[in-house]
C-alpha cells in the first residue's frame, strides 16, 4: 500500500479571523505615520492647512458681513465677504428683470419643478410613468404659460425680461431633457444600416462638434434672422435653447454610441432571433445596458451643459453669472473692495451645488443599477 | 386549415415521427460571401417537420453560418431559403415572421443580463406575440420547470451557472412556442460537468417531435437523437447520412479524417 494516498474525511474547522486594527490611533498610524516619508507629508499637509484655512475662514465667515449688514461695514478695511450685497440683490440674481409683482409665477414654476422632479429621482416612489408624463409634458406647458403670460389674465412678460437663476435653470432643464433623447436617436442613426439616415446623423454630429457653442449661439441670434423672411422673428430665448440643445445632443450621441459599441453582438442577435423588432430590441435590450455603461459620460455632458448656459450672455441673455456681473458693475450703492468677489463666489457656489448634486446622483444611480447582476 | 391541425398533431406526438409531406426548411442552391470570401457554396437542404439534424464539421466549415442564415442573422446572396413556407428576402416583415417561429440557442447563451430569468423568458411573448403578462409568466414557469430550474426565476443570469444559463436560453426560445429550433454549438462553452444537463433537455425536446437543427460536436447526441447527420467542409455539404451509416461507414475522405480525429 502506497503512503502517498490521502483522503480527507472532514472539513477543516473554521478559525476565527485575525484581530482587526481599529481606533483613532491605529488608523493614524496606518494612514498618516506609516513611514518617515508619510510622516513628513502629513506634517507638511498640516502646515498647509494652518496657512490656508484661517484666512479663508475669516473671509467667508469670520470677518464677513452677514446678510443684514450695511455697505459701510462692507467697506471696512478688514471686511471679508459682503453677503449683505448678495442678500439685497437676490431678487435680481434669481429673476433678472422679471416684473417684481409677478415673481410669484417663477416661484410656482420652481416649486412645481421640485415637487415633480424629486419623486422622479427617488426610485422607491411609485407612479413613475404618471410622474414622468407630468414632468416632461404637462409641466413645461404649464410653466411656459405661467412665465410668459398673455393668457388667463396674466400679464405678458417677454423673455427679454427673464434672467438670473431662472434662465440658467430653464436652459439646463430643457437642454438636458431634450438633448438626451435626441442624442440617443442620433447615436442609433449613426449606427443605422440605412445610408441616408447614417450620413445625415454623421454630418450633423461632426458639424456641430466641430463648432464652439459660442459660435452656434451667435449664429442663431445674429445670422439666422438674416436668412428669414422679413417680419418673422423667432424668440431670442428660444433660439438660445435650440442652440444649446442641438450642441449637447451631438456630444450626447457620441457618448451613447460608445455605450452601444460595448454591447456584445450576441445581445442584438438574441433579441432578433426572438422576433423582437428593431425598436423593441433597442428599447428593452440594448439601450438599458448601453446607457448604464455610459452614465458617467452622460452626466459629464449634463454638467458641462449646465455650466455652458452662462454663454447665453453672448446673445444678450442675463443668466445667473451675467446677472451677477451686471450688478457687480452697476450697483454703485454696494461698491466695496469685496463686492464683486462675493458676487462671483455666490455664482460659483450656486453652480457648484447643482453640478455636485448631479454628480452624486449619477454615482447613486450607477451603484443601484449595478446590483443584482454582478458576476 | 387541415394541414395546420395535422401539424399540431404531429408536434404533439410523443414519439419521434418525421412528417413525410410537410417541409419545415428548404434551402436551394444557396451561396454566401463575406466580402470576397465564399463561405457557403451551393447549399441544398430539405428539412421535414419533426426531423432532427446534426451538422458536424471542422471549425470554419460554415456550419454556424448556415444555421444563422436560416433565421437571417446572416444574409445570403444567392439561392433560396424557405422556412415554414416563407421565403427569406430583405423584407423585414418576412424576416420577423420567420424569426417568431424559429427559436435559436447560442453558444454563449446571450441571455439579457439586466433582466431577471422570468423577464428574459416573457419579454418576447409579451411584446412579439402580444400575450398578457400573467399568461406569459405562467408559460415561462412551465418551461422553467421543464428545464428543471423553476427556483431560479427571479435571479439574474449572472447568478446562474453556465449549464443553467443555457437551459434558460432554451426555455426562452421555447416560450415563443417555435416550430423549429436551431442550436449553435449549445454545449461548446460549458464546463464538462454541465454538458449533460443541457443535452438532456435537448433530447427530451427531440422526443416530443420538435424540428431541430443542431451544430454540435457531441457525437453521442447525434447517434442518439439525430435522424440525419450532415458533414460540412469548406462551405459545402460533403456528406449526409443516417447516423448509423455516417459513423460506421463514412464515404468521403474528409469525413473519415474528421471522424478519426474526434472519435477516440
Amino acid at each position: 500500500m502506497s503512503d502517498i494516498g490521502f483522503v480527507r474525511a472532514d472539513l477543516v474547522p473554521a478559525k476565527p479571523a485575525p484581530n482587526r486594527t481599529t481606533g483613532a490611533v491605529a488608523w493614524a498610524q496606518k494612514n498618516l505615520f506609516a513611514t518617515p516619508l508619510d510622516t513628513v507629508l502629513t506634517l507638511l499637509g498640516i502646515l498647509f492647512l494652518v496657512w490656508v484655512v484661517p484666512p479663508l475662514f475669516n473671509f467667508f465667515i469670520g470677518h464677513a458681513v452677514g446678510p443684514y449688514g450695511t455697505v459701510e461695514e462692507c467697506r471696512a478695511l478688514d471686511a471679508g465677504a459682503c453677503w449683505a450685497y448678495i442678500y439685497n440683490e437676490m431678487e435680481f440674481f434669481i429673476y433678472g428683470f422679471y416684473d417684481i409683482p409677478e415673481q410669484w409665477r417663477p416661484n410656482i414654476v420652481f416649486a412645481l419643478g421640485a415637487l415633480l422632479l424629486v419623486p422622479l429621482l427617488i426610485p422607491k416612489v411609485p407612479f413613475k410613468r404618471a410622474n414622468a408624463i407630468l414632468f416632461l409634458v404637462v409641466y413645461p406647458i404649464v410653466s411656459y404659460f405661467l412665465l410668459a403670460g398673455g393668457v388667463f389674465g396674466l400679464t405678458e412678460i417677454p423673455t427679454e425680461k427673464w434672467g438670473g437663476l431662472l434662465v440658467t435653470l430653464i436652459i439646463s432643464v430643457v437642454g438636458i431633457t431634450l438633448s438626451f433623447p435626441l442624442g440617443i436617436i442620433l447615436a442609433l442613426g449613426r449606427q443605422s444600416n440605412l445610408p441616408v439616415i447614417k450620413t445625415l446623423c454623421i454630418a450633423f454630429i461632426e458639424l456641430i462638434r466641430a463648432v464652439p457653442l459660442i459660435t452656434i449661439l451667435f449664429m442663431a441670434s445674429i445670422m439666422l434672422p438674416l436668412f428669414m423672411p422679413q417680419g418673422t422673428t423667432v424668440d431670442k430665448f428660444l433660439r438660445a435653447l435650440v442652440g444649446v440643445t442641438l450642441f449637447t445632443s451631438a456630444y450626447m450621441a457620441e457618448v451613447v454610441r460608445g455605450g452601444l459599441q460595448a454591447i456584445p453582438r450576441g445581445q442584438y442577435e438574441a433579441g432578433a432571433s426572438l422576433g423582437l423588432g428593431y425598436w423593441q430590441r433597442m428599447y428593452f435590450i440594448i439601450l438599458p445596458q448601453a446607457l448604464k455603461h455610459v452614465i458617467p459620460g452622460i452626466v459629464n455632458n449634463f454638467i458641462s451643459l449646465f455650466k455652458d448656459t452662462s454663454l447665453v450672455y453672448i446673445v444678450g441673455m442675463k443668466d445667473l453669472l451675467e446677472a451677477v456681473k451686471t450688478k457687480n458693475d452697476s450697483a454703485l450703492e454696494w461698491q466695496s473692495a469685496n463686492t464683486a468677489t462675493t458676487g462671483y463666489l455666490f455664482a460659483a457656489m450656486v453652480f457648484w451645488v447643482f453640478c455636485f448634486s448631479m454628480s452624486r446622483y449619477s454615482m447613486f444611480m450607477e451603484r443601484r443599477l449595478n446590483t443584482g447582476y454582478k458576476r | 386549415m387541415t394541414e395546420v391541425s395535422a401539424t399540431t398533431q404531429d408536434r404533439a406526438a410523443p414519439h419521434m415521427t418525421v412528417s413525410q409531406t410537410n417541409v419545415a426548411i428548404e434551402v436551394v442552391g444557396m451561396h454566401k460571401w463575406y466580402a470576397d470570401f465564399h463561405v457557403l457554396r451551393d447549399i441544398n437542404l430539405k428539412v421535414m417537420e419533426g426531423e432532427r439534424i446534426v451538422i458536424a464539421g471542422p471549425s470554419g466549415s460554415g456550419k454556424s453560418t448556415l444555421i444563422r442564415c436560416i433565421n437571417r442573422l446572416e444574409e445570403h446572396q444567392e439561392g433560396q431559403i424557405i422556412v415554414n413556407g416563407t421565403e427569406l428576402t430583405a423584407d423585414i416583415k418576412r424576416i420577423d415572421e420567420v424569426r417568431r417561429e424559429v427559436g435559436m440557442v447560442f453558444q454563449h447563451f446571450n441571455l439579457f443580463p439586466h433582466l431577471t430569468i422570468l423577464q428574459n423568458l416573457t419579454l418576447a411573448p409579451i411584446w412579439v406575440r402580444g400575450i398578457p403578462k400573467a399568461e406569459a409568466e405562467a408559460t415561462a414557469m412551465h418551461y422553467l420547470e421543464r428545464v428543471k430550474i423553476p427556483e431560479q426565476a427571479n435571479k439574474f443570469p449572472g447568478q446562474l451557472s453556465g449549464g443553467q444559463q443555457q437551459r434558460v436560453a432554451i426555455a426562452r426560445s421555447l416560450c415563443m412556442q417555435p416550430k423549429i429550433m436551431l442550436f449553435d454549438e449549445p454545449t461548446s462553452a460549458l464546463d464538462p460537468e454541465m454538458v449533460k444537463e443541457v443535452l438532456e433537455v435537448m433530447i427530451s425536446l427531440a422526443e416530443e417531435g420538435m424540428t431541430m437543427i443542431c451544430v454540435t460536436h457531441e457525437m453521442g447526441f447525434a447517434r442518439q437523437v439525430a435522424n440525419r447527420v450532415i458533414f460540412m467542409d469548406q462551405g459545402q455539404i460533403i456528406e449526409q447520412n443516417e447516423p448509423e451509416a455516417f459513423f460506421s461507414n463514412p464515404q468521403h475522405e474528409r469525413t473519415k479524417l474528421f471522424l478519426s480525429q474526434i472519435l477516440h
